[in-house]
Order: structure tokens, then C-alpha cells, then sequence
């Protein structure tokens, strides 16, 4: 790694302790306030209060969902307030309602095309086992299946405080993150390589592998 | 009722015969598996001037090469249903335009609701992999020596030169899971192909294992926002079924839930279609009113949302004592504020741009397509189950069954307005005469409903809903089939789309008021 060249201070006097309170202390001489802190630690304060979530609304728990965005429970008091319809702009996937077998395929890909650091929250009874619907012949007992869940809110919907709380708990995580240094991926980073996300039902003409073969 | 039984050989000729003597609605198609007597369907229709009801069957004693003759041409709503029908038991609808299956993947292994169908995981495990793109359509053909064979040639549904568009099955404005693929010209729709299935849960092949009472839980999950009604019409089939009579404090309770909830829906409705227009004020303000019935909801049922409250004899709980105070302190506040609703978004010059002239159904239309709801009375079709076949108490209270007659996206918009108006109306006649008495009447602890054939139709918030039960004495339905209000309005799109823009599809979809797990079921 190349060292970072920094006129005030050299790099190695980072590590020491000393110098680091000696240059606090000059500070505050001129009465100048000096916070010191993990750049994690500010990076997950942003980052939790702005969780913007990907709403994946299947059946009545979107209904509440929106509810809880609606006046009287007003999720922007939290920060959540703002939900995409695009993955690769959020940073969470509310899975709100039951999964079928046709619809599993379709969550898998929005989850794999959503930008890491991503979250899922699996809300209702149908998205963490199937709810009322497990056994059926159509229904996925859980998104835990297909993808990784990080807080479950059970409900069958879960009423609008539940989901505050859920909301509030997926917080907490987002504030223990390792932002920097990749400890806290989802894909390690060799499997990221092992395998790129492939896009199937490319028509024949576009595809360029098959037309070299 | 019990349908009379047609010769395959003269169905078709029957059956134009009925549509000339003016049975003009379809209001249901039912698929089903006589085990070793063969499938076969059952079609309810109705004449819309007479309001005379009848029910024909047909069955076909094959059943791994099951044909019926199509009526598609017939009653146009019948085109979905003959593709449900398919892609549940196989049985293929001879000249049919597009026989595909119309929820299950393309890949799918067998035809779920017959009785032989194996279930195992081993054959339709969960695929992960994107289902193909399945463009083609097969007619099907009855060739001369009485042979049925699949005509070789396949023909694209959107040609390859169109530009193609996917709209869903994840998208804010389809109001759920529900997938169109628009072939454009410039800005203009050419044509639509509609993909349902994305929630479809099997709600009526796992009926068939339930007992009715465990039923009942699961209509509530139909259409979330007529959860009420929906377990209405079940529970007054399986009451009629058994022979039980509800007290009349039941019957006052359940009517006054139901028009409850149909305000609870319309305002979610009007929510939505301001939402989707791009106003977030009417949303907010939708959402304000809403969360008042949900209080008074919650007090008496423990439910917000998804209330469980209905029960076979009766309903769940008593009502509260300060039930009835709170309702009219809800009506006094709710028509005060359909005049901001007005102000703030009906009489904006960019709602009346975007509704007024766009995507006119026409009555014919309506009828064939069976537009049933706030949608088919917007196009002048006097629909409304609760003045056709009066049930509750909706024979005992005044009430206007609001009709427009553009069939325009304005219209419909305007038509839940009104209707918001009227269910005040009703409760309002209502709540001060609850009579006292039992709520429940006690049943048996096993419920089994005698041989045959029942069904009942309520007006759900977004049309009729209608339930049909076939038993054999058993503790679980033989076969239970729900009609979904929200498939005949989506059948309908393509027509409603001929010559709108893509920005029309947001407002005709957002009017047209359907709800996804409604249809899927």
C-alpha cells in the first residue's frame, strides 16, 4: 500500500497516542472542540437513520406498510421515509406478503441486483414460513430460503408499531457495521468472483458465448 | 341450484342460444373434476334484464384428453377463465385464441385442483432459474376424423418488430404483483399481455383439506380490502348449506361491517389513484380518514387490517358498548371531508386532464367482460349485487345504487366517491336500531354440509364476489371456488387500452381498482 503523504502530521505519528493528544491539547488551547471518533461509527449514524427501502409489497402486509408511511404513524420520524422502486438504489428489501414459486425467482434477482451493504426484513407470517399458506403447493415457506433475512416481524399483517420496532431493531445492526474492510458482506469477496450474477433468457442473437461456440 | 348437463356435441349451439335469449353476463366459470366421471365446468350465467339465473354444465368423460368447445367468442370474460381452467385441470378449450396457462409457471408439472395431482416436491421443486418468455399461442383444432390435434403452426402474441415494454411483476403502479408486457408504437399501447400468478397461493386447492370454519380465515386473505364481505358470502353459503338463521342483531352487524369496510376500501382507493397520479396530499388525507375505521375496527374485532370477524351462526365478538356512538361520530366526521377530497384533488385541472375521456368501457363491454363493481356501473350497468340478489338487510334499507354512464376513468373515480356517500347513508339507517339479542347462534362443533351444490354472491368493495361450494357430506368442500372481482377488470384491458398512452395504463389501472390476491386467489 502506498503511503499517504500528509504535511501537518506524519503518517506514522497516526498510531501514537501521544502525539494525537498533544495536537487535541494544542486545540483546545484556542478553545477549538475536538470530537474523536471510528469514521465507522459516523458512516452507520448516517446510515441508519436513512434507510431507504426497496418496497416489495406482495399481498396485505404492503397495505400496512403504507400505513405506516401514511399520517398517523409517519415513519420519516425514523428516517425510513424513503422507499425506491429501483433495487440499485436502496438499501433494504421489505419483503412484505407471501412468496410463491413464481415469484421466488423475481425476488432472488432484485436481491442479487441491490448494492451492498443491503438488508432484507421479512414482514408477516407469510414471509417467514409460509403463515397461513404454509403446505400449500404454491408457496415458498420463507424468504430465508432464497435469500439471507435480517429481522423477521411476525403478524398476520403485523400492526404498524410492530414494524417501527422491526424497523428500529434492523437500526441497531446497521450501527454495529464494519463499514470499512469487507468483514461484513454478505458475498465474501470470493464468491463474489466464483459467481457474477448471470442474466438468463438472453435471446440468441445478443448472446455473444454461444454465437463464439 | 343444480345445472343441467349438456351434450358436448350440441354445447356450442346451447350456448349461443342462451346468449340470444339475452343471458348476456357470465358471472362465473367453475372447473371441475368428477373424479372417474370425468372433468368437466360449470357455467353460471345471468340475463342482466331480467336478473334470471341458471347454471350449465358440461362434462367430458376423457381425462388425460379432455376438449370443450370455447365461448370466449361468446361472453369475452370467459377467455381468462377457460385459461384458468387449463392451467388448473388441463382441460383444453377448443379454438381457443391463446391457450396458455394463466398463473403457474410455463414449467409447471401437472394441473394442480384435480384430485390425481401429485403434490411431491420432487416435481415442482422451487425454480430458481427466470421462466422463458412463453410468446406463443397454440390454437387448438378439432380435425375431421374427430382427432384432436395441436396445430403445428405457433404464432407469435407480440410480434418481434413491436417495441416491448415489462411492466412489473414488482411496480408501484400495478397495485401488487401483477406483470403486463405492453407492445408499444411510439406512445401508444398496441397490445397487452397480462401475466397473473405472481401471489396465487392455492387458496381453493388447499380449501380441500380445510375444514369450513378453517376456511373462513383464509377468505379474509382474498381481497384484503373487502375482507369482511369476502367472509360474508362464505359464511351465509355454508349457513344456507346447513340450514341455520341468523339473528337479526347478526344480520345489522354484518351489514354494518360491510359497508364499513366498503368505505375503508374506497378511501384506500382514492388514496392510491391520487398516489399514483402524483398527488401525495389526497394519499395522506386518505390514509388520515382510513385509520379512524381501522380504530373502530380494531375495538370491536382485535383486527386492524385482516379482521377475522365473521363466524358461521353469527360473528366473532359482540359489538362494543360505545360501538354505535363511535360509528356516527365517524359518519359525522367523514362527510365533511369528501368535500376536501373534492377541493384538493377531483376538481384539479391535472386529474380532470388525466381521468376525463380515458379509457371508456363501454356497457356491452361490461357486461361481456363482467365488469361487475364501481367499474361496471361507471360504464351504466346496474350491477350492484346488494339491489340484484338483496342479502343482509339490504332489502330493508334505502339506499341509490350510484350509475354513471361515461365509463371513463373519471367516472369510476367519481362513482367510489358517491358510493363513500351512500354506505353513510346506510350505516346512518342503521346504527341507531341494532336490535338486542344473540350474536352467534350456536353450531354443531364439526360442520358438514349436506350433498350438493351451493353458492352466494355478496358486493365485495370492488364487485361481486361470489362463493361456490360442491359437497359430498364431508367435513371440507369437495370443491370450493371463489369469483374473483378483479379478473374480469383485468380482461378487460386490453380493451379499455386500445389507443391510450402508457401514461393512461397508471390511470386506467389505478380506476379500475383491483387487487392482485384477489385474482390470483
Amino acid at each position: 500500500m502506498k503511503k499517504p503523504a500528509i504535511k501537518s502530521i506524519p503518517y506514522e505519528e497516526f498510531k501514537d497516542n501521544e502525539t494525537l493528544e498533544s495536537l487535541i491539547a494544542e486545540l483546545n488551547k484556542e478553545r477549538t472542540n475536538v470530537l474523536v471518533s471510528k469514521l465507522d461509527d459516523l458512516i452507520n449514524w448516517g446510515r441508519s437513520n436513512s434507510l431507504w427501502s426497496l418496497t416489495f409489497a406482495t399481498s396485505c402486509c404492503g397495505i400496512e406498510f403504507m400505513a405506516v408511511g401514511a399520517a398517523r404513524y409517519d415513519f420519516a420520524r425514523f428516517g425510513f421515509e424513503v422507499t425506491r422502486n429501483s433495487p440499485r438504489q436502496a438499501d433494504l428489501i421489505m419483503v412484505a406478503g407471501t412468496i410463491t414459486h413464481k415469484m421466488a425467482p423475481v425476488l432472488k434477482r432484485l436481491y442479487d441486483q441491490m448494492a451492498e451493504p443491503k438488508y432484507v426484513v421479512a414482514v408477516g407470517g407469510c414471509a417467514i414460513s409460509g403463515g397461513p399458506f404454509k403446505g400449500s403447493y404454491h408457496v415458498l415457506n420463507g424468504v430465508d430460503k432464497i435469500i439471507p433475512v435480517d429481522v423477521y416481524i411476525p403478524g398476520c399483517p403485523p400492526r404498524p408499531e410492530a414494524m417501527l420496532y422491526g424497523m428500529m431493531q434492523l437500526q441497531r445492526k446497521v450501527k454495529v457495521e464494519n463499514f470499512f474492510g469487507d468483514k461484513n458482506r454478505k458475498h465474501s469477496r470470493k464468491e463474489m468472483q466464483d459467481s457474477p450474477i448471470i442474466v438468463t433468457n438472453v435471446p440468441d442473437s445478443l448472446n455473444e458465448k454461444k454465437n463464439q461456440q | 341450484m343444480n345445472p343441467t348437463f349438456i351434450d358436448i356435441k350440441e354445447f356450442r349451439q346451447h350456448m349461443e342460444n342462451l346468449r340470444r335469449k339475452g343471458m348476456d353476463f357470465l358471472r362465473d366459470l367453475i372447473g371441475m373434476d368428477w373424479g372417474d366421471e370425468g372433468l368437466g365446468a360449470i357455467y353460471a350465467l345471468e340475463n342482466t334484464a331480467t336478473g334470471e339465473n341458471i347454471q350449465v354444465a358440461i362434462r367430458c368423460e376423457s381425462r388425460d384428453n379432455a376438449h370443450i368447445p370455447t365461448v370466449c367468442d361468446i361472453w369475452s370474460v370467459a377467455e381468462l377463465y377457460e385459461r384458468e381452467i387449463y392451467d388448473f385441470y388441463g382441460i383444453i378449450f377448443d379454438h381457443h385464441p391463446d391457450m396458455r396457462r394463466l398463473y403457474l409457471r410455463n414449467d409447471w408439472v401437472g394441473h394442480p385442483l384435480r384430485k390425481d395431482y401429485d403434490e411431491s416436491e420432487a416435481l415442482n421443486p422451487i425454480r430458481m432459474e427466470n421462466e422463458s418468455p412463453e410468446d406463443v399461442q397454440r390454437p387448438y383444432e378439432i380435425a375431421e376424423e374427430a382427432q384432436l390435434k395441436e396445430l403445428a403452426k405457433q404464432t407469435n402474441k407480440i410480434h418481434g418488430d413491436q417495441y416491448i415494454i415489462n411492466i412489473g411483476p414488482q411496480h408501484p403502479a400495478t397495485h401488487g404483483v401483477l406483470r403486463f408486457r405492453l407492445a408499444l408504437d411510439g406512445e401508444e399501447i398496441r397490445k397487452i399481455d397480462i401475466h397473473c400468478g405472481y401471489i396465487h397461493r392455492g387458496i381453493e386447492k388447499m380449501s380441500e383439506k380445510l375444514t369450513y370454519p378453517q376456511i373462513l380465515a383464509l377468505t379474509d386473505r382474498l381481497d384484503y380490502l373487502s375482507a369482511h364481505q369476502n367472509r360474508h358470502a362464505l359464511c351465509m353459503c355454508i349457513e344456507k348449506a346447513i340450514g341455520i338463521e341468523v339473528t337479526e342483531r347478526t344480520q345489522y352487524i354484518r351489514t354494518i361491517m360491510d359497508e364499513l369496510q366498503r368505505i375503508d376500501s374506497h378511501l384506500l382507493f382514492l388514496s392510491c389513484a391520487a398516489m399514483d397520479l402524483g398527488a401525495i396530499t389526497t394519499f395522506i388525507y386518505g390514509f388520515r380518514d382510513r385509520e379512524k375505521i381501522l380504530d373502530i375496527f380494531e375495538e370491536v374485532t382485535g383486527g386492524r387490517l385482516i379482521q377475522n370477524y365473521n363466524v358461521i351462526g353469527g360473528v366473532q365478538a359482540d359489538i362494543t358498548p360505545d360501538f354505535a356512538h363511535k360509528v356516527k361520530e365517524y359518519c359525522k366526521y367523514q362527510k365533511g371531508k369528501i368535500k376536501e377530497y373534492n377541493d384538493v384533488f377531483t376538481n384539479n385541472i391535472i386529474t380532470q386532464k388525466r381521468m376525463i375521456g380515458v379509457g371508456v368501457l363501454t356497457r356491452e363491454d361490461a357486461i361481456s367482460y363482467g365488469c361487475t363493481g364501481g367499474s361496471g356501473r361507471a360504464s351504466g350497468w346496474a350491477c350492484d349485487v346488494r339491489k340484484r340478489h338483496p342479502y343482509a338487510l339490504y332489502d330493508k334499507v334505502d339506499f341509490k345504487e350510484i350509475i354513471y354512464n361515461n365509463g371513463d376513468c373519471y367516472d369510476r373515480f367519481l362513482v367510489r366517491i358517491d358510493e363513500i356517500k351512500e354506505s353513510i347513508h346506510i350505516i346512518e339507517q342503521l346504527i341507531d336500531n341494532i336490535p338486542e339479542g344473540d350474536y352467534k347462534v350456536k353450531t354443531k362443533p364439526i360442520i358438514r354440509i349436506p350433498e350438493g351444490r351451493y353458492s352466494a354472491a355478496v358486493e365485495g368493495s370492488r364487485g361481486e364476489f361470489g362463493v361456490f361450494i360442491e359437497s359430498r357430506g364431508e367435513k371440507s368442500p369437495y370443491r370450493l371456488k371463489f369469483r374473483p372481482m378483479g379478473l374480469p377488470l383485468i380482461a378487460a384491458m386490453h380493451k379499455i387500452l386500445k389507443g391510450a398512452k402508457v401514461a393512461d395504463l397508471i390511470a386506467i389501472g389505478a380506476t379500475l381498482d383491483y387487487v392482485i390476491p384477489d385474482i390470483d386467489r
